[in-house]
């Protein structure tokens, strides 16, 4: 009940707050992963996901989606940098009216295992005025009483960025239950891997890109030919945590690829629903639910805030705009 | 049942209590969580899927009880209440049926028109009843709002103006919504 009580709770408007405080106020936009284009494509399922779950949308069989790619932060205005983190969220539109939206990001693992450590590190982040970059002090008191945070951090940096949206992985971090049509529970992750081959990142900065180069690149990609993904389902074993973003189940673990992923039309927010869309990773069919781990509410309150806060707003057009999409 | 003749009815009926006291259950408890749920983080998921199904229920309780009550004889005023004090109990009672109704109806279609899809339980949903349109659910989100509020503030006028009629006026106004049964003296 804290935030109605106890105004220094952590609730989902305070949460909104700090992002609002730590990013600025943009009109109509998203508090964070602000800068984003929308797709559209299909995803085929080949019937091997049944076996994990009675979801409608491992059926064999094909599926709309509507997506969104997205970076990290509250500046829908920033200029795209190979290292900042990538996001995509995707909404599959299930018959009847079922729906399964999944909000995803390019590191393996995640930076933090609980809303308020996610809160206190936006506040460490927070750049100074004076010099325009995080307190070091800061950051490395967030880090000396967060070692599951540095720890999570190594794993990050072992896996190198790619160069651009389409040929990135996009990992669903938190855990989540599948029930199958006996009844059976199974802990899963899940991560789409790309068809399109991978090339490094070139983070030397020598020459410095157009500020939506990687929304350009991806943009240009899909134009040239459909982005494809395989979704591959993690299978969890009794010990392997459920309820800790920031520590990954051990390699050996059973991977099942569930189906393809198609990504065939990029459209601005300006006129495909995508902004309008929240992608919340508890929108789960039927087949699906969520886990212990304590950030999928937290993710689910504070996305319906930021929903809710932009929802209202005037919208300012995006950084990607329509003209954008079709040069 | 041979002394609930209609001129000497005290009470309602069995099943207009029976309903009374069951939306007043169903209705706090919505109250309560939808205060919760809005300022959760831990227990957000949980609240709301407990929250939607039950606005439903409270929707459909609340319209059978308006029938029920359309075809039900209700009891007389008590002699206490002036012809003013009359049509302010029956307005106010009227209120909250319209409040009762409009507020689940206000929720469904906010979700519509936030795009959501409205799960009851399981794969049962509802279909939507308004277009996707943020701006639409915006204000429905702000009306659901100042909706609760306002059903919190009937509900205290007709809970306190019963209390003041039982344990001021003692006209035995409570004992014709009493869950048990009360006999004419």
């Amino acid at each position: 009940m804290g935030g109605w009580f106890n105004p220094e709770a952590l609730a989902p408007a305070r949460f909104a707050d700090g992002f609002e405080r730590v990013d600025g106020i943009y009109s109509g936009f998203r508090l964070n992963h602000a800068k984003g284009v929308c797709v559209r494509g299909s995803f085929e399922s080949n019937g091997r996901g049944t076996r994990l779950s009675k979801a409608v949308v491992f059926k064999a069989g094909r599926v709309p989606i509507i997506g969104r790619f997205s970076l990290a932060g509250g500046n829908p205005y920033v200029a795209d940098e190979p290292e900042m983190v990538r996001g995509l969220g995707l909404l599959f539109k299930l018959p009847d009216g079922e729906e399964w939206r999944t909000a995803m990001i390019n590191t393996p693992v995640f930076a933090v295992n609980t809303p308020q450590a996610f809160y206190d590190r936006l506040l460490a982040a927070q750049p100074d005025p004076r010099t325009g970059k995080p307190d070091r002090e800061k950051m490395a008191a967030f880090l000396a009483s967060h070692p599951e945070t540095v720890q999570a951090t190594k794993i990050i940096h072992s896996h190198p960025a790619s160069c651009g949206f389409e040929n990135s992985t996009y990992y669903g971090l938190n855990a989540f239950w599948f029930m199958d049509a006996s009844g059976k529970w199974t802990p899963v992750r899940w991560s789409l891997a790309p068809m399109q081959p991978f090339a490094p990142a070139n983070t030397t900065g020598l020459a410095r890109p157009d500020k939506n180069y990687l929304f350009d690149a991806l943009i240009a990609g899909i134009l040239h030919q459909p982005l494809q993904w395989h979704l591959i389902i993690t299978i969890g074993q009794a010990n392997d945590p459920t309820n800790d973003a920031t520590i990954p189940w051990p390699d050996a673990r059973e991977h099942v690829d569930v189906g393809t992923l198609t990504l065939d039309h990029v459209e601005s927010e300006h006129s495909n629903p995508c902004r309008d869309i929240n992608f919340d990773p508890l929108v789960l069919p039927e087949g699906m639910a969520a886990s212990d781990d304590p950030l999928l509410s937290a993710r689910s309150a504070v996305y319906s805030q930021s929903f809710t806060r932009r929802a209202g707003e005037k919208k300012l057009p995006s950084a990607v705009t329509p003209s954008e999409v079709r040069k | 049942m041979s002394v609930s003749v209609a001129t000497e009815q005290r009470q309602f009926t069995a099943l207009m209590r029976l309903f009374h006291w069951l939306t007043a259950a169903l209705v706090l408890t919505i109250l309560g969580i939808g205060v919760a749920m809005v300022a959760s983080l831990a227990d957000y998921h949980r609240l709301v899927s407990i929250h939607r199904p039950l606005g439903i229920l409270i929707l459909i309780v609340v319209v059978i009880r308006f029938v029920n009550r359309h075809y039900s004889t209700l009891p007389p005023f008590p002699a206490t209440m002036s012809p003013r004090e009359r049509s302010v109990a029956s307005a106010s009672e009227l209120f909250l049926y319209a409040l009762l109704v409009v507020q689940p109806l206000v929720g469904w279609g906010m979700l519509s028109a936030a795009s959501y899809p409205i799960t009851l339980y399981g794969s049962i949903h509802l279909f939507p009843i308004l277009p996707h349109n943020v701006m639409l659910y915006a204000v429905l989100r702000w009306a659901h709002t100042v909706l609760a509020y306002l059903l919190f503030l009937t509900f205290l006028a007709h809970f306190g103006a019963v209390l003041f009629h039982t344990w001021v006026v003692r006209d035995g106004t409570f004992s014709r919504m009493a869950p048990w049964r009360v006999r004419a003296h």
